[in-house]
């Protein structure tokens, strides 16, 4: 069984994050994707106001994630030493990106409610 | 070709799981009918390979006697020791309970191996019991000889710029309070390691290149001389490696002192003396980082086990090196660091090592011939400083191996490959505890 199972990118991810902060970001993930889900079924329409904000969090997303990633591996930009590195920074940064933009766009709606 | 393939594909899963493993980790093999059996099985050694062999023979085998000894209570996860005498893990980061580690089914004796008697098939310990066995695994690790080293001893490290990170959890952490001294304060830094064969000799270049940085970014640059006492005229055995390593001390201002072997230390006078093949030779220091010669515990060498013209002070068990399996006892199989085989005292080494033994035991259980191979394969992600490690794979010709070839180069120095070793690897060593990599 020499396999990369799904426990075992469980057990990577709890390494990097330790066990309760990454159970914590996964509820805080799983939560904000089930609202976000929410307001799209609620509202019947994606809202371009909410999402043009949403989108200029985007870039705020992407900072914060690689930074929260370099902090913990003790880590620095001086770092990136390859291609790799910097396809893995960006791909963290997208992912960082993503999520912002929809917890910003899910985070509107449901405090400003359907009405613009 | 199709062997050829999958072990490929395992490798990349077992190092890649920053590069698109999930895919992989949805491939699960077809688990063989375990074999029917009343053989008594005993396992010296419940560290890295004895856990998980034990994991693994569980699923194998139905009906096993199989009976693991280790007089520790605590399991050691040894390739974070680096990371502790760096001051960038807790002593706590390697360590684990042993019992926790194992199956149901198996039973754990919390003894020595006291001795092995190969002919009657029989190990005592040092409670007194005697185990009979079918067959014989022996994991039992390796002594670090610190009373080789003349006016050394452990209750040192710590303190008057002394660390010795291979001890233990506590003295790794020990030698941190040690090194970020030297940080602070500047002088000069002598790195060693053994003239033996020792585990991981990627680990003493981790210290220095990781003291070395840490030092310059604590007090500035220019403050620190930092010497690197290398056993022979390399600084690696591969010499690829070695190479890439004498660039990179020219690069980071280390000076490389070759053929130096600590022989004592006046911890009063903080001068260590080199064996050298001019005859001794004094350093003055600040920092010093001990790793002792390195041996077979006696109860291996005292059983017959041992090499008769190889490594002959160190007492290695005399395996063939494709299958560790012993060369005149077949019912016995080595594992881990006590293996007489080139290289290969790692946990990535006990990774591929494991399944060799299980396939070759499991055959023979069944009467038949195992087939699987064991090529040398290791590996060592070189950390180079905080934040980047060089991922070196190698096999028993020194020849690179590397997993991700064009994607992870081998000897460059990579951020990836740093995540690799400070958060990647332990899960995937602990899930190879497990038996389930």
């Amino acid at each position: 069984m020499e396999q990369l199972t799904f426990g075992t990118l469980i057990a990577v991810f709890e390494e990097i994050f330790g066990g309760v902060l990454f159970w914590l970001m996964v509820v805080a993930a799983v939560l904000v994707t089930v609202a976000y889900l929410y307001v799209l079924v609620r509202d019947r329409s994606v809202s371009m106001r909410k999402f043009l904000l949403a989108q200029l969090s985007m870039p705020i997303g992407a900072v914060a994630a690689v930074v929260f990633v370099q902090v913990m591996t003790h880590s620095q930009l001086r770092d990136i030493g390859g291609p790799v590195d910097l396809i893995v920074v960006l791909g963290i940064a997208v992912v960082g990106a993503i999520g912002m933009a929809i917890l910003v766009y899910t985070a509107q709606s449901l405090l400003r409610g359907k009405s613009e | 070709m199709k062997e050829l393939f999958e072990t490929t594909a395992s490798r990349r899963a077992f190092m890649g799981l920053f590069a698109g493993g999930v895919a992989a980790a949805a491939v699960q093999p077809a688990v063989a009918q375990a074999v029917q059996t009343s053989a008594r099985i005993v396992i010296i050694g419940a560290g890295a390979a004895g856990t998980s062999l034990a994991n693994r023979l569980v699923e194998r085998l139905d009906g096993a006697d199989i009976t693991i000894l280790d007089p520790s209570a605590t399991h050691l996860y040894q390739p974070g020791l680096s990371l502790v005498a760096a001051g960038l893990k807790p002593s706590s980061y390697t360590e684990s309970q042993t019992a926790d580690w194992l199956p149901s089914g198996v039973s754990l004796i919390t003894e020595a191996a006291a001795a092995i008697d190969p002919v009657a098939k029989t190990v005592g310990t040092s409670g007194g019991q005697t185990l009979a066995y079918d067959f014989l695994v022996v994991a039992p690790g390796l002594v670090l000889d610190h009373d080789a080293i003349e006016g050394f001893s452990l209750d040192m490290v710590g303190s008057n710029g002394i660390g010795a990170l291979y001890a233990g959890p506590q003295y790794a952490a020990k030698t941190w309070e040690a090194a970020s001294k030297f940080a602070e304060e500047g002088g000069v830094g002598l790195f060693t390691r053994p003239a033996t064969e020792m585990k991981c000799a990627g680990a003493p270049l981790k210290h220095t290149f990781l003291i070395d940085d840490i030092a310059k970014r604590t007090a500035g640059e220019g403050k620190h001389e930092i010497h690197y006492a290398a056993n022979n005229n390399s600084l690696f055995g591969v010499p690829i490696v070695s190479e890439k390593v004498r660039m990179l001390f020219e690069d980071r201002g280390i000076t490389a002192q070759y053929s130096h072997v600590l022989k004592s230390v006046d911890a009063g006078a903080k001068i260590a003396t080199f064996a050298t093949p001019e005859g001794d030779a004094e350093m003055e220091y600040d920092y010093l980082h001990v790793i002792p010669p390195q041996r077979a515990p006696d109860v291996i060498r005292e059983s017959g086990l041992s090499w008769a013209d190889k490594w002959t002070d160190q007492g290695w068990v005399e395996v063939d090196m494709k299958t560790l399996r012993h060369l005149r006892y077949p019912d016995i199989f080595a594992l881990g660091d006590v293996a007489g085989v080139p290289k290969g005292k790692t946990a990535a080494s006990v990774k591929w090592q494991v399944p060799v033994v299980e396939d070759h035991l499991v055959a023979a259980i069944n009467g038949n011939e195992g087939t699987a191979i064991y090529d040398g394969y290791t590996s060592c992600p070189l950390i180079t400083r905080v934040g980047r490690a060089m991922l070196i794979e190698f096999d028993y010709r020194n020849n690179l191996t590397p997993s991700f070839p064009g994607v992870i180069a081998p000897l460059e120095e990579l951020w990836i490959s740093w995540l690799m070793k400070e958060v990647a690897l332990k899960a995937t060593y602990n899930a190879m505890l497990r038996g389930k990599a």
